[in-house]
């Protein structure tokens, strides 16, 4: 397609994922209302019902995303948005989904933390809690949104690793670029891939809700296909969909959860690269930092600082060989984040010394600049 | 329908109720209940939370979900505005549905969304060991309540009520033809329905507070009843200790799922005269 022919909006990013998660299918939103979220819950309102689509106000992020399960369930693609305690009060329900596997898509706008915080201000204080929120071993993707066009694009990537996996994913993005306003392009409509789970098939007396062929992934039986679908539970379940106490059992499901997502990584990893053929210091950023980093770069190459970026897209599971990778590459790795260290330590870990590791902290609510990224690029070289 | 028991017990499930437990009376009675109205089984989601009676929907043979503690209610919700044509039933326990999920339960009698919630109410926690819950009786005894509760329990009926059910009614596991036939209505009308079903704990609370085995307790639940229509006739003092059972809300009103169905026509309508 002629790129003149494509759509051009000026668009927020909250606005931008709204849409693009109606591109994407999604016909059932249910959310509570908190800042710096709120947009994407008011785009859905409005959007959804001319489509015939849903769209709850729940009494709280527990029941939310609860409904968005149930929805889920009925065979309808659905998500929740929020941000900071919000994501919190979510983590019981994304252990659910993970564990009894149902697709579905939280987006969480990271603001200036703990609790209230500063509502209106960005952080990257979730990356940890979106790995590690829920209680129990699990498996979970999250994706870093870094632009209004990835809010879109990255939403359609997001529903559709989530159907394709059965497990939540979860975007990660923060307050800069949930309220920035920028010029996307949209694809046109018929060029946008939409995966769908796969739905079971065949007698419903020879259908096992839990036996998942070579690739780990459960043909779902949904609410209303008539397979009186028996898995739904949250206890340690075998192949029937029956709870059971036997430690073998326990084993299989906990292993087969873990590896349907991480034997197919190379599915789910997506990162960027930018000018790293002759870097000798790399800037790893993933989300709103990542702009800075871009502004950072070339004006060190101006200075003839061979700098490069790498930007994770995926950063859970995070990108163990990639990352290793790029540590045998570069000499040395700055790692900005709106954290006080978040994925700076799996960075280190995985760099293993083949690479110095810098940490870039900035907790303030104020997003990183581009100013401060050269600075530590002057600083450690 | 098909054959009731095969309904309400898939063959390969193991259960675990105590002998003499009040939970496979009501499950009992929902199913000849559904089976009753001639229901179809590949329509209902039958959805439990956690706790003793948590474990009905496991052995149920409806499409159907164990859901975390407390939370029956938001996926019911789910389901039933994504498939409005789906008869959605939970069956809980008193912790589950008015402590950890009291705020779940009066925002969906607030919305009087079509679900009918049946509440086995035995006055504790069976599972986790006998602690004390927002229905057991002031000095009653539980074992995280060992001088006595001192704590008001909830009238769930009226909690109901008070949220904007439009079908609340309560019954014992000891009347059971009267259950099932509150059960059938609750199902049938279109909105959001309570039956609270009192019930024994012979294991827990029954032992405990030395009213004895399960006989014993049905006896004492049976003993404490009174219909409604004679409690009107007496003073509150002389209501102390009974079980006030019947028919107190039974009404229509806007039901939330045909509600957003005409939403969604008039936002069809407003975008279409929008595009003209």
């Amino acid at each position: 397609m002629k790129s003149s022919e494509k759509k051009v909006v000026f668009i927020q990013g909250n606005e931008a994922c709204a849409e693009g998660a109606i591109a994407a299918g999604v016909r059932f939103f249910a959310g509570y209302p908190i800042t710096p979220s709120s947009e994407i819950a008011h785009t859905m309102a409005r959007r959804l019902p001319p489509l015939g689509g849903v769209f709850m106000q729940m009494e709280d992020e527990i029941g939310s995303l609860g409904a968005v399960i149930g929805a889920s369930i009925s065979g309808t693609k659905a998500m929740t948005a929020t941000s900071a305690s919000g994501f919190t009060l979510m983590q019981e329900f994304l252990g659910y989904a993970s564990a009894v596997e149902i697709p579905c898509l939280i987006v969480d706008i990271q603001r200036a933390g703990p609790m209230g915080g500063m509502a209106t201000r960005p952080s990257q204080g979730d990356v940890m809690q979106a790995r590690w929120g829920t209680h129990g071993d699990h498996p979970v993707i999250a994706l870093a949104i870094s632009s209004a066009a990835e809010m879109f694009n990255l939403t359609i990537r997001g529903v559709n690793l989530s159907e394709r996996f059965r497990v939540p994913v979860i975007l990660l993005s923060d307050e800069v670029i949930g309220h920035l306003r920028e010029k996307i392009e949209l694809p046109d409509p018929e060029e946008i891939q939409l995966v769908h789970r796969k739905r079971a098939q065949g007698p419903r007396e020879k259908f096992e809700p839990l036996d998942a062929p070579e690739d780990g992934v459960p043909p779902m039986a949904c609410f209303g296909d008539g397979y009186r679908a028996s898995g739904y539970t949250s206890m340690i379940r075998n192949q029937l969909g029956d709870p059971s106490g036997d430690p073998k059992i326990q084993d299989f499901l906990m292993r087969r959860l873990h590896n349907k997502v991480y034997k197919h990584l190379d599915e789910i990893l997506s990162w960027e690269e930018f000018h790293l053929e002759d870097a000798e210091i790399a800037i790893l950023a993933y989300g709103s930092p990542f702009r800075s980093a871009v502004r950072a770069m070339k004006t060190a190459r101006e200075k003839g600082i061979k700098v490069g970026i790498w930007k994770a897209i995926t950063i859970w599971p995070f990108p163990d060989q990639p990352v290793r990778a790029l540590a045998a590459k570069v000499s040395k790795i700055i790692v900005p984040e709106m954290n006080l260290g978040q994925l700076f330590y799996e960075v280190e870990r995985c760099a293993c010394g083949r690479a110095e590791v810098f940490p870039l902290q900035r907790v303030d609510g104020n997003p990183i600049t581009a100013q401060e990224i050269l600075k530590k690029i002057e600083e450690v070289r | 329908m098909a054959n009731i028991a095969r309904l309400a017990c898939r063959p390969s499930v193991k259960r675990i109720w105590c002998a003499g437990c009040g939970n496979g009376t009501i499950l009992g009675a929902m199913v000849r209940a559904m089976h009753k109205m001639g229901l179809d089984p590949d329509r209902v989601a039958f959805i439990s939370g956690v706790g003793c009676v948590g474990r009905a929907s496991n052995y149920t043979d409806f499409d159907s979900m164990h859901t975390p503690h407390g939370r029956t209610i938001p996926p019911a919700t789910g389901i039933k505005m994504s498939r409005p044509d789906m008869q959605v039933v939970i069956l809980t326990g008193d912790g589950d549905s008015v402590a950890i999920g009291g705020n779940h339960f009066i925002h969906a009698a607030r919305r009087n969304i079509d679900i009918t919630l049946v509440i086995a109410n035995n006055m504790i926690y069976g599972m986790t060991g006998g602690q004390v819950a927002p229905t057991t009786e002031i000095g009653d005894l539980a074992t995280t309540a060992p001088y006595g509760n001192i704590e008001r329990p909830f009238d769930i009926c009226r909690l109901a009520e008070s949220a904007g059910a439009t079908y609340v009614a309560r019954s014992t596991t000891y009347h059971v033809l009267q259950m099932i036939q509150y059960i059938e209505r609750a199902i049938r009308n279109k909105g959001f329905s309570v039956v609270e079903v009192m019930s024994q704990c012979p294991t827990q609370y029954g032992r405990m507070n030395r009213i004895g085995d399960a006989v014993e307790m049905l006896k004492w639940l049976k003993e404490r009843a009174i219909s409604i229509e004679r409690a009107k006739a007496l003073a509150p003092d002389q209501l102390q200790g009974k079980i006030v059972t019947g028919e107190f809300v039974n009404l229509e009103r806007p039901e939330l799922s045909e509600e957003y169905a005409k939403l969604i026509e008039r936002a069809r309508n407003r975008e279409n005269q929008r595009n003209l």
